[in-house]
């Protein structure tokens, strides 16, 4: 491959972020970050997560332009400017490649209608989002762009660019703006309690896991009003800038309303270079420009090696996107194996020196930070003041702390001075700390021993205008980390080896290509089934909306895992026991070939889902009323009752979307469809009439929908309140039929079918295991009863129980394409684990004082990892720590009513000798005395 | 670490420094990147010290906690200088409340020392989680914090009845009780948390430690009466 990098004009390695070149550079454009709503500056971070966290210099810089300025240069204290770069060409050879371009959002200045960009106060969703976030334009106000004033009534309008046939726009639905859009409201909720929202919308796509609690969550927000209504942009006021909506309902007929400021919905197109991209990859683009996708693989393209993630794989929001992400990285882990760790050095630390017989010797290194902290606060004054605190025996003042030369100068002077405690003053410890812990442990003694003191983001940043104050505050907060440092004690992280085997609980599409994957990456992985076969749910599916061959695709599947010499398949399983951690799992599983324990070190959980058996609608007592599953599986044995039907009727939200069961189970829409455009192939003079709530056939899945609309099946809405009745009855011409009456309201009446056959949308329900599955392998449960990630986003295919990972239905209803995007991705993870030799537990883990501890169990109902228990002891009951599943959080210690648990490193000894040294007794004396006076 | 993790006593040991408003800023509730959600934690701890910052004649107003994501850097800066200006309006601690120094520092050393006391009383509350700030008030009332302190309890072993058998002095978590083999037993009530280990540890059979509560702690033996003269050694 060929990469051409473009010039930074900054030396990334001599860049530490500090931003005073952004302070001075006087060119201001528009800044594309914030949607050119405000201005930013032509030397400038992108924002303030960017990794690397270093500033770069775009084409607006005056001197790329003219030759002229070149101030940034002069107040640069690390020299890192360099103007001269030129682009630079690199070629690479790589074994796999992997596209993650993303998406575009759709352009609504392409269509006149929307008034973007004519109207002041016409915004789109992404200009909403920044005006929303404190980061933004207006730090987190939202101002209209007309006056500047806050809006107090927002209208936003829905399906901008997407679910229209019109040119210019998408046919298919963008996936994730009902949601965003519902987060919109509640965060304008939270700026401005008074405002009004109105949002104008076609059908609410809830289909996400715990979307549907959300969705109720804004709707009965006091203010907020969802609108099922095409809503158009008419005019805006000439004086008040503000916009009017014309919109229709059933009961009111057209209406025309004002708000202060609308916000668009806009889709999600495929990235704008998606063509190019294609051509120089050599993949090919499905019709609507994003990647074309295996149906069985999403995440490989067309052409071998290369491979796709997030949004280029179609509209899908985050957590979707991560699962492919991690997937396309199992996938690419499999192709290239044979290499792995190849790349990777060991790194080899002098001896610990044992200080445990020495006093305290401190030594404080005071960063300047460029001009970042030095610029505000008087550096040597502060070292200075530091060499007077009881036991620092070493004080220096650093340009740049973090500096390779100046991290090793740390090393050298705590080997020279005999230092055993290093507090360094500078930046958070969230970005640097591990440096500065390594900087400590090349000295020879214990990592956390390194004690950092932020005097910039807590300090300079925020007090530049106070010089003076900002110095005290800098002597405050080192004076505070000295008195800690003191009580600092050497911690050991220990290395727990890894059992390189993988157990897969479930042997369904998500449990077998999860095996799959693992086990092509050379582990052993032992997959249990419950079932006397392999396949799961979809055993029952015969094809899918797009057409794929299921039950081939299975087979296929099945045949790959009894081929895979790693995978060792369990059949008529049973799981009887589960204990140990991550890394070293001991299982009991007991099966058709005798009970069995089995030692690994990673846990997947793919048990699947159940359907729901409905009460209602005659289910079970009228055998012309079957499920959707039920109505698959007789479309493919041709069942002549079926074809030959003449008028059929589909209820949708069978069991969920109500008081028991408050989610959607999102499949089922898609799969009526479905079902409806086979029985039309089949019998095209069929009457199918499909009874929604919501049709949530999102993503490319809305064009079947139309499609299944344009051949003449009959979609009708119902509510919740008024569901359809059925009961047997006749014909007008005396056939036997189901009578099925439900409200039409678009015509304003009550509608009776005859129905044949009535299909029943039954939900997909958490599998009858899950509770006992979930309290084997300690792992927790969502509101709905499937199993709980450990974050939404940041970790959506693992618990928070290390080491034990889930996909497939078992996390919610998903469609199989999903799934196997799911199943790759906790592979991906899982491989994570594996393919090392140890895991590292940290060293600031709970610890129990056995002789303080009066057993009362408080520190163990506050542990949400289990990593505490009561034991027996001739004491009494006593706590006992598990080190491995303690993650420090440290509730148990401030649970503990004698102090008997201690979180190490955060000791109520450190913490207290923290706040003992925040305010002296000379600052506090005078006060109280003061105050005694005026009594 | 977790804002889970602060302290009751930290929150005390600031004011009995001297300090005048103490401000915890916690993550935003139900965004935890965790499975922890220590932040309702937190929040009924502040809840619970307000109430006793009120019962000891302290504005509870001097203790803050407000919620807020990394990228949230404008609700921190309103959020402190709003109130900073609120512990400015009050005053130098005690001096608002009209209360003397000595007073106040005793004061709060003594409520310092009912920290455990208040952890166990309160064991399950303090894990609650609080769906609406509404309820935040209903927490702890103060009728509840009231009854905490009308109704605590204090342990005392009756000399008369006390075996000097090592029983209840070894299980004690802090060391509050001295004595020795054939020395009567002696609760120091200064250092007891009142977990009432010991009234669980004395042999039934003595029955020598006993729950008072409404009336005053008797004062202790002296220590010369504090030999226990077996009979059997009167014997011999």
């Amino acid at each position: 491959m060929t990469l051409i990098k473009k010039p930074r004009y900054i030396l990334e390695e001599k860049c530490t972020g500090c931003t005073t070149c952004v302070e001075y550079c006087p060119a201001k454009y528009p800044d594309e970050y914030n949607q050119e709503i405000s201005k930013n500056k032509a030397v400038h971070i992108y924002f303030a997560q960017a990794i690397p966290l270093i500033a770069y210099i775009d084409e607006s810089c005056l001197y790329l332009k003219e030759n002229k300025c070149r101030i940034c240069e002069g107040v640069c204290k690390n020299n890192a400017i360099d103007l001269k770069q030129t682009p630079k060409k690199r070629e690479i050879t790589v074994g796999a490649i992997l596209l993650a371009p993303g998406f575009e959002p759709f352009d609504p200045k392409t269509k006149e209608e929307y008034h973007y960009g004519e109207f002041a106060n016409v915004v789109t969703s992404m200009d909403y989002e920044r005006l929303l976030c404190s980061t933004g334009p207006y730090s987190g106000e939202i101002l209209r762009g007309s006056d500047m004033k806050h809006p107090h009534k927002v209208a936003w309008i829905q399906c901008v660019g997407s679910r229209r046939v019109t040119p210019g726009e998408n046919s298919y639905c963008s996936a994730v703006c009902c949601t965003y859009t519902q987060k919109q409201v509640i965060l304008t909720k939270d700026h401005h309690a008074e405002a009004e929202c109105t949002v104008f919308h076609n059908d609410i796509r809830s289909y996400g896991k715990d979307f549907e609690r959300y969705y109720e969550r804004t709707e009965q927000l006091p203010g907020v009003r969802f609108i099922r209504s095409y809503a158009s942009i008419v005019r805006e006021d000439p004086n008040t800038k503000n916009v009017t909506v014309r919109y229709s309902t059933f009961d009111e007929g057209v209406k025309e309303e004002a708000f202060d400021m609308v916000v668009l919905s806009v889709g999600l197109n495929p990235p704008v270079d998606a063509k190019d991209v294609a051509e120089k990859f050599g993949i090919q683009l499905d019709p609507n420009n994003f990647c074309k996708l295996n149906p069985v693989n999403p995440m490989e393209s067309n052409r071998p090696g290369i491979y796709v993630s997030g949004a280029f794989q179609g509209p899908i929001d985050i957590p979707e996107s991560v699962f492919s992400a991690s997937g396309a990285g199992s996938q690419i882990g499999q192709l290239l194996d044979y290499r792995r760790g190849n790349l990777a050095e060991e790194r080899v630390y002098p001896s610990e020196r044992d200080v445990s017989k020495e006093e305290p010797r401190i030594g404080v290194f005071v960063c300047h930070c460029g001009a970042n902290i030095g610029r505000i606060v008087n550096v040597p004054e502060t070292v200075e003041y530091c060499k007077t605190l009881p036991s620092v025996v070493y004080a220096q003042e650093q340009l740049f702390s973090c500096a390779t030369n100046s991290a090793r100068e740390i090393t050298d002077v705590t080997k020279e001075k005999g230092l055993n405690r290093v507090v360094i003053a500078a930046c958070s410890p969230r970005t640097l700390e591990p440096l500065f812990r390594d900087t400590v442990r090349e000295a020879g003694i214990n990592q956390y021993f390194c004690e950092m003191a932020n005097i910039r983001e807590h300090d300079s940043w925020v007090h530049s205008k106070e010089k003076e104050e900002a110095t005290e505050k800098a002597k405050d907060i080192i004076r505070m980390s000295v008195a800690r440092a003191c009580h600092l004690e050497p911690l050991q992280e220990f290395d727990l080896p890894v059992n390189k085997a993988a157990l897969v609980v479930g042997g369904g599409v998500a449990g077998m290509n999860c095996a799959l994957s693992i086990a092509n990456q050379g582990h052993e992985v032992h997959l249990v089934e419950k079932a006397k076969e392999l396949g799961g749910m979809v055993r029952r599916v015969y094809s899918t909306l797009e057409g794929l061959d299921v039950q081939a695709y299975l087979h296929d599947l099945i045949a790959k895992v009894y081929g895979h010499p790693l995978i060792h398949v369990y059949h008529d399983a049973t799981i009887t026991e589960a204990t140990g951690y991550v890394g070293n799992f001991v299982t009991v599983v007991k099966s058709e070939t005798g009970v069995a324990e089995i030692k690994h070190g990673a846990s997947v959980i793919t048990i699947g889902a159940d359907l729901y058996t409905p009460t209602e609608y005659l289910y079970g007592q009228d055998e012309r009323v079957m499920t959707h599953l039920d109505l698959e599986g007789r479309i493919a044995e041709r069942d002549e009752k079926i074809v030959n039907a003449k008028s059929l009727v589909m209820i949708h939200c069978v069991g969920c979307r109500n008081e028991d069961r408050n989610y959607c189970s999102r499949i089922c829409c898609s799969q009526s469809v479905k079902n409806a455009l086979r029985l039309k192939e089949i019998n095209p003079q069929m009457d199918i009439t499909i009874l929604f709530r919501d049709m949530r056939t999102y993503g490319f899945k809305e064009d079947f929908y139309r499609e299944a609309s344009n051949k003449d099946v009959k979609f009708i809405r119902y509510e919740p309140q008024e569901p359809p009745q059925v009961e047997a009855g006749e014909s007008d011409e005396g056939r036997p039929v189901l009578k099925v009456t439900a409200p039409d309201y678009v015509m304003g009446k009550k509608l009776v079918i005859d129905a044949d056959i009535l299909a029943l949308a039954a939900a997909v329900i958490p599998s009858a295991a899950t509770n006992e599955v979930a309290a084997l392998f300690k792992v927790t449960l969502s509101p709905d009863g499937f199993f709980k990630e450990a974050h939404v986003k940041l970790r959506p295919v693992e618990f928070g129980t290390e080491g034990v990972y889930l996909c497939g239905l078992a996390h919610y209803p998903k469609f199989m394409q999903e799934t196997i995007n799911q199943a790759y991705g906790a592979a991906g993870r899982v491989l994570t684990l594996l393919s090392h030799d140890t895991v590292v537990a940290s060293g600031s883990v709970a610890q129990v004082n056995e002789s303080r501890c009066i057993g009362c169990g408080a520190c163990v109902s506050a542990c949400t990892y289990g990593a505490l228990d009561l034991r027996d002891t001739k004491q009494g009951k006593k706590a006992m720590v598990n080190p491995v599943l303690c993650k420090g959080d440290g509730l148990c210690n401030s649970k503990c009513p004698t102090g008997a648990i201690q979180l190490k490193h955060y000791t109520d000894q450190e913490l207290l000798s923290e706040i003992d040294a925040m305010a002296t007794e000379e600052e506090i004396l005078p006060e109280m005395d003061a105050a005694v006076g005026d009594v | 670490m977790c804002s889970g993790r602060v302290d009751m006593s930290f929150v005390l040991r600031a004011f009995l420094n001297g300090i005048d408003g103490v401000f915890i800023g916690a993550c935003r509730l139900n965004e935890c990147n965790y499975v922890t959600q220590g932040n309702y934690h937190a929040l009924n701890m502040v809840l619970l010290s307000k109430r006793v910052l009120e019962h000891m004649g302290l504005n509870p107003e001097r203790l803050k906690i407000e919620f807020m994501s990394a990228a949230d850097a404008n609700i921190f800066a309103e959020g402190v200088n709003a109130f900073v200006k609120k512990v400015k309006s009050l005053g130098p601690l005690g001096e608002g409340e009209g209360i003397n120094r000595h007073e106040l520092k005793s004061r709060l050393v003594e409520i310092s020392k009912l920290v455990p006391y208040f952890k166990m009383a309160n064991q399950e509350k303090l894990a609650s989680h609080l769906k609406t700030p509404e309820e935040y008030d209903g927490l702890f009332t103060k009728e509840e914090i009231d009854r905490l302190f009308t109704e605590m309890v204090s342990y005392y072993i009756d000399p008369e009845k006390c075996q000097a058998c090592m029983t209840c002095l070894r299980r004690c978590p802090v060391e509050a009780i001295v004595g020795g083999k054939n020395r009567i037993h002696v609760i120091d009530q200064d250092k007891c948390i009142k977990c009432g280990t010991c009234f669980e540890a004395c042999p039934p059979r003595f029955g020598a430690v006993k729950k008072i509560s409404g009336e005053p702690v008797p004062a202790p033996i002296p220590e010369e009466k504090r030999t226990i003269v077996r009979k059997s050694k009167e014997a011999s």
